[in-house]
């Protein structure tokens, strides 16, 4: 009983942000609370029960060169990544990545920065920043290898752990 | 008159902690100075048994060719090979246009080889010297690399820098999992071997003012963290765990600290850590990156990278009253200072036209000078004589070093036959 009301729950969070809504920041803990809307979501969207219990959010998150500015689709992502980590425990691994281009160390920065960017921006959704954990690699661990721009643009990155 | 001259170069074995040989680096010349001393090193005399493991006088030759500054005569072009001074017929010289010969003997000793050798100058018809170098059975390439040495200050009245080595990072991929090797060579990429391997990435080698020790970044922790490691004896220890980035550790220049770049405090800043008393001291405050610092030969203040204008430039931090001043203002992406030992340039990565050069600065007037026109050139290393730098950069995708000389005449690159080679660190003389 409880558990099918907590599917449904996660299930209307993931239509509330998709209908661009703004999630309510009380927290859920063990205990539910069912509100009308939710509920209402919920039985609207048959077809989404069988998908379950929620789509994997995309964990990687891009950046312009020697940028942390987050970019407004990315701001979309955090903020759904946000509802998800209000309501799971555990610490979340932020990595901060750099592409090839500028020197080893200062990239090393610049990956910590981008990561702190991600970081600050979940705790301003109300994630809490103890559960947070940055980690830079800078320009150490490429995802894509190649001294083209294509590669760069896919190493630019914070992953979300 | 000649046992005046006469003088004895003792090379003292430096221990290391190898595990085999590994691949070597080619050297490939790719450009000298358009005016190049002639000079003929004559294949040695060998006096013991057998052929000798090494052929020292093509080292030799190899070592001055790779200097820009001399074009050694090929072998196959003398007309005789002469072994002493005496046996010098100057007048066949002076037709190859040879300004200098070298004449050398090799002798085996009871436990390992002595070398004398002359240096001739042709159109004077004179000796410069006879000097004699020794060394173990395993240093026959250390033998050649410190005649060179004498051969080439003699010349140029610069000291030599043949004889010393470099750390650098390796990566290789075995079954899609990528290895990270810290190596050492010679400085002309012969003998190469592994330091240690690690399975997370290692960065920043830095050697020590003795050229005993290393420190450098490993991540094998989880995170990166600074390590200080000595090379005698491979013991090694861990010098910080901060929260957040450990990077850019770099001795002074007396040895007792170590400038390195810590994020724990919220954002990167310049510290330096005394090995002695192991305090540590938070040198700048700034909300932008400030990291790569490097010592001025007197030890008394630190040039750092910070993008607190804006953009990565130079600065200078004078230790005693904490005053930051900015030194680079051409150009947008200025980055990875060292220091020339006589304190007067800068070298340094710089962005020129949308390409990552090598550069210098001169530090009184400002005026930089690139020295590098491929496009992913990075951590410029100097040699102890201030001659030559070696840094990284690409080849197609594969990571190689090379190096230039400070004054941009002369350029080799040294692929590696296996892996990606990055971040090359010039050792200081081995005293």
């Amino acid at each position: 009983m409880l558990k099918s009301v907590k599917t449904g729950l996660g299930l209307a969070c993931v239509l509330a942000v998709m209908a661009g809504c703004s999630s309510n920041d009380t927290k859920t803990d063990g205990q539910v609370e069912v509100d009308e809307p939710v509920t209402e979501t919920a039985v609207e969207t048959t077809d989404f029960e069988t998908t379950e219990p929620a789509v994997p959010l995309e964990n990687v998150v891009y950046f312009d060169f020697d940028q942390s500015l987050l970019k407004p689709q990315t701001r979309e992502l955090l903020i759904r990544h946000a509802d998800r980590m209000r309501a799971a425990t555990g610490s979340v691994r932020l990595e901060g990545h750099a592409d090839e281009l500028g020197t080893r160390e200062y990239n090393l920065a610049l990956g910590e920065r981008r990561a702190n960017a991600v970081r600050d921006f979940l705790v301003l959704q109300g994630v809490d920043a103890a559960n947070l954990e940055v980690i830079s690699y800078g320009e150490e661990r490429p995802a894509q290898m190649g001294s083209n721009e294509s590669a760069r643009t896919m190493n630019r990155r914070v992953v979300i752990n | 008159m000649i046992k005046s001259l006469l003088k004895t170069v003792v090379i003292i074995a430096i221990a290391s902690v190898s595990l085999g040989a590994r691949a070597q680096l080619v050297v490939d010349i790719t450009s000298g100075i358009d005016d190049p001393t002639p000079i003929a090193v004559s294949p040695f005399g060998w006096s013991g048994g057998g052929v000798l493991a090494e052929d020292i006088s093509g080292i030799i030759s190899s070592d001055l060719r790779r200097s820009g500054l001399f074009s050694p005569v090929p072998k196959e072009d003398m007309l005789s090979f002469p072994k002493t001074p005496e046996g010098v017929v100057f007048r066949d010289w002076r037709i190859l246009g040879t300004e200098y010969i070298v004449t050398g003997r090799i002798e085996p000793q009871s436990t390992g080889y002595l070398l004398t050798f002359d240096l001739v100058n042709v159109f004077g018809q004179h000796k410069m010297f006879t000097k004699q170098v020794r060394g173990g059975q395993t240093q026959l390439r250390d033998i050649a690399h410190r005649a060179a040495d004498e051969i080439f200050e003699a010349i140029t009245g610069i000291r030599g820098a043949f004889s010393t080595e470099m750390v650098y990072v390796q990566e290789e991929t075995r079954g899609g999992k990528p290895s990270y090797l810290l190596m050492r060579s010679d400085i002309d990429g012969a003998r190469a071997k592994q330091i240690r391997r690690f399975s997370a990435p290692v960065m920043s080698p830095m050697w020590s003012p003795s050229g005993q020790e290393l420190a450098y970044v490993s991540f094998e922790t989880g995170r990166p963290a600074i390590f200080r490691e000595n090379l005698r004896t491979g013991a090694r220890k861990q010098l910080t765990n901060f929260k957040g980035i450990n990077s850019s550790p770099t001795w002074s220049p007396d040895g007792t600290k170590l400038a390195m770049v810590l994020s724990k405090d919220g954002n990167p800043e310049i510290y330096v850590l005394d090995l002695v008393s192991n305090k540590l001291t938070r040198m700048t405050r700034h909300f932008s990156i400030d990291t790569e610092p490097n010592w001025m030969p007197d030890g008394k203040s630190l040039v750092f990278t910070s993008d607190r204008g804006g953009k990565p430039q130079i600065y200078q931090l004078t230790l005693a009253s904490g005053q930051v001043d900015r030194l680079t203002f051409d150009g947008d992406y200025n980055a990875r200072p060292r220091v020339s030992p006589d304190g007067k340039t800068l070298v340094m990565v710089h962005r020129n036209r949308g390409v990552f050069t090598i550069a210098t600065m001169d530090i009184n007037s400002g005026r930089v000078r690139v020295l590098t026109e491929t496009t992913l050139d990075e951590s410029p290393s100097i040699a102890p004589n201030g001659a030559m730098l070696m840094y990284a950069t690409k080849r197609g995708d594969k990571g190689i070093l090379a190096a230039v000389s400070l004054d941009a005449g002369v350029k080799y690159n040294l692929p590696s036959q296996r892996g990606d080679v990055r971040e090359p660190a010039w050792s200081p003389y081995f005293e």
